[in-house]
């Protein structure tokens, strides 16, 4: 297989088996991986704990070595100077050097691209501001709160002004406050044109921030496209209809196109089977004048998938 | 640049590390202390002195070589601040030599603040200082060269434990090399040629042991000298190709 220029990362066939324990044995970790992503997209690599996601990015990062299968890193072999010379990363639960100050350590991280002076200091300060650590800019690292050396990482991730940014887990360690900046972080690298590559087991950030996702479950894919498509996959979703004083002879007309009925006082909810029976429905609310209060398309979530995904890979090991 | 930059940083963080402040203020009480035994003991002070000095050195500048060295690379990959600097346009060889020569720097300072002590109390108790004694001094700086070399490269394979179990055995031997061919020839053809390998692939590190010379005034010469450091590179060149081959092929995990 030869690579695509216009793709950013991509792996053919990826597989990393670890040898454990005293007489090495094999586990393997992750398998048959094909992954692309484009030019200017934010991507996520989503999957649960133990999934393989962080094996994956050590591995398009140059830190561990596949056991077969191949990737390339700007349409380069993985360890490229230049492809790292325009890459950013920040690993999971990042730790840097105790002794160096925010601003020693990002001095000496521009140095490795060959920055010196007063442009990367221009690019420290920048940095520093944008994720908020300039109050402790002359604060040893190892005085550090989990979620600043986060916030240190991540500055670190964007010294050289990468094209490719990849984030192992960036929201982990932060408060409410810090999850949202790096939403918004993550919105503004895409829209001066970076391509980001970031996994997260938190689906939420993920639905609002990527233009497509991975999913992977024990090293292996499961799942991957654009979010909308995932979600819209072969569901009719159900809606959600909310009304106020229905007399029983309505409520009874509805309960065959209902999924389900909840009944709290004056107030009904009547979950539909899927979009085809709102019509239906909203007439016999009408006959029997009953008040509205709201109707809800269920659309699926990510969380819905995920779940979805990781039970039917428990019953089809469990047969 | 890149590996100046990474030595650089070494230096600076090693410069805040406690335990090489320990170590050398150990050294210098050593130093200062063979004052005291010199007064106890009637005739000789100098010789003493001399080779107490040295010896202080010689110990806590292997001691610093040792458990500086082995941690150089390993609490990197433990700490994984390595990551984050295998992950920028840095080859590995790049990192790991940058670390080498930052502890390079580190013992050289240590080295030189040793020296200086020794020389306060040579000339406090009127010691003649011959040029012999700096020629001493080089070479012990160039053992400590092979020795860092040796811990660095145990680390790049094995637990920080264990390569320091190995440099040190590697440093006891190194001192006892000569024995090997003597051993040897006493022995049969197998055992002979086994021990005469052993004698050539470790390092003959008594031959940057210059105590006795400054001891009893036997100078050395100027070519003899260049040969021995010519040796101790040479060694050490090759300790960190094997380091950095074997550094290259491992994964980070
Ligand atoms: N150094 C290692 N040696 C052996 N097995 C390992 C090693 N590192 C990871 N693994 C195993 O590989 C699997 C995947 O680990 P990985 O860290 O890639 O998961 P992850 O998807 O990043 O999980 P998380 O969401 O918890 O970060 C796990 O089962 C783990 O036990
Ligand atoms: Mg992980």
């Amino acid at each position: 297989m030869t690579p695509s220029p216009d793709l950013v990362v991509q792996t053919d066939q990826l597989s990393k088996i670890f040898r454990v324990g005293f007489w090495g044995k094999r586990v393997t970790v992750v398998e048959g991986l094909n992954l692309d992503v484009r030019r200017g997209e934010v991507f996520g690599f989503l999957g649960p704990n133990g999934a393989g996601k962080t094996t994956t990015l050590k591995m398009l990062m140059g830190l561990i070595y596949p056991t077969s299968g191949q990737a390339w890193l700007f349409g380069k072999d993985l360890g490229d100077p230049q492809s790292k010379a325009r890459l950013g990363f920040l690993p999971e639960s990042p730790y840097f050097y105790d002794y160096l100050t925010s601003r020693e350590f990002l001095r000496f991280y521009g140095h490795l691209f060959g920055l010196w002076g007063a442009a990367l200091d221009k690019r420290i300060d920048e940095l520093l501001e944008l994720v908020g650590m300039t109050p402790a800019k002359d604060l040893q690292l190892r005085k550090f709160s989990k979620g600043m050396l986060q916030r240190v990482g991540i500055a670190q991730a964007l010294i050289n002004d990468p094209e490719l940014v990849v984030l192992d887990e960036p929201m982990s360690g932060l408060d409410p406050i810090g999850r949202k900046e790096v939403r918004d972080l993550i919105l503004r690298l895409k829209e001066s044109g970076k391509t980001v590559l970031f996994s997260s087991h938190i689906l939420h950030d993920a639905e609002v921030l990527c233009d497509r996702v991975a999913m992977i479950l024990k090293g292996r894919l499961v799942a991957c496209g654009r979010v909308t498509d995932l979600l819209d996959e072969g569901a009719s979703h159900p809606v959600e209809l909310v009304v106020d004083r229905l007399t029983q002879e309505g409520l009874a007309h509805l309960r065959p196109l209902a999924d389900k009925v909840v009944v709290q006082g004056d107030r009904i909810l009547i979950v539909l089977k899927s979009q085809q029976q709102v019509g239906a429905a909203l007439e016999i609310v009408r006959a029997a004048k009953a008040c509205l209060v709201s109707l809800n398309p269920q659309k699926g979530s990510l969380e819905d998938l995920f779940i979805r995904e990781v039970e039917g890979h428990r019953s089809s090991t469990e047969r | 640049m890149k590996i100046l930059s990474i030595a650089l940083n070494t230096f600076r963080e090693n410069l805040r590390d406690k335990l090489l402040y320990n170590l050398l203020v150990f050294a210098l009480l050593m130093i200062g202390s063979s004052v005291i035994l010199s007064r106890l003991t009637l005739g000789e002070f100098h010789r003493l002195i001399l080779d107490l000095g040295l010896g202080s050195i010689n110990f806590f500048g292997i001691l610093i070589a040792i458990f500086v060295g082995i941690g150089l690379v390993s609490k990197e990959i433990e700490k994984k601040t390595i990551y984050t600097i295998v992950s920028k346009p840095v080859a590995r060889y790049q990192f790991l030599l940058g670390k080498y020569l930052g502890l390079t720097i580190t013992l050289f300072v240590n080295t030189v603040v040793m020296a200086l002590g020794l020389l306060v109390v040579l000339s406090a108790q009127a010691v003649p200082i011959e040029g012999l004694l700096f020629k001493a001094l080089a070479l012990i700086f160039v053992e400590f060269m092979v020795i860092m070399a040796a811990a660095l490269l145990f680390s790049t394979f094995t637990s920080a434990t264990l390569s320091a179990i190995f440099t040190l055995a590697l440093y006891v031997i190194g001192h006892l090399t000569a024995d090997l061919k003597t051993a040897g020839a006493k022995m049969d053809d197998l055992s002979r040629g086994l021990l005469n390998g052993l004698y050539y692939l470790l390092p003959n590190l008594e031959r940057f042991n210059l105590k006795g010379h400054v001891v009893h005034h036997l100078e050395v010469s100027g070519s003899d000298l260049l040969l021995i450091v010519a040796y101790g590179g040479a060694y050490t060149a090759f300790l960190l190709f094997l380091a950095s081959l074997i550094f290259h092929r491992r994964d980070f995990r």
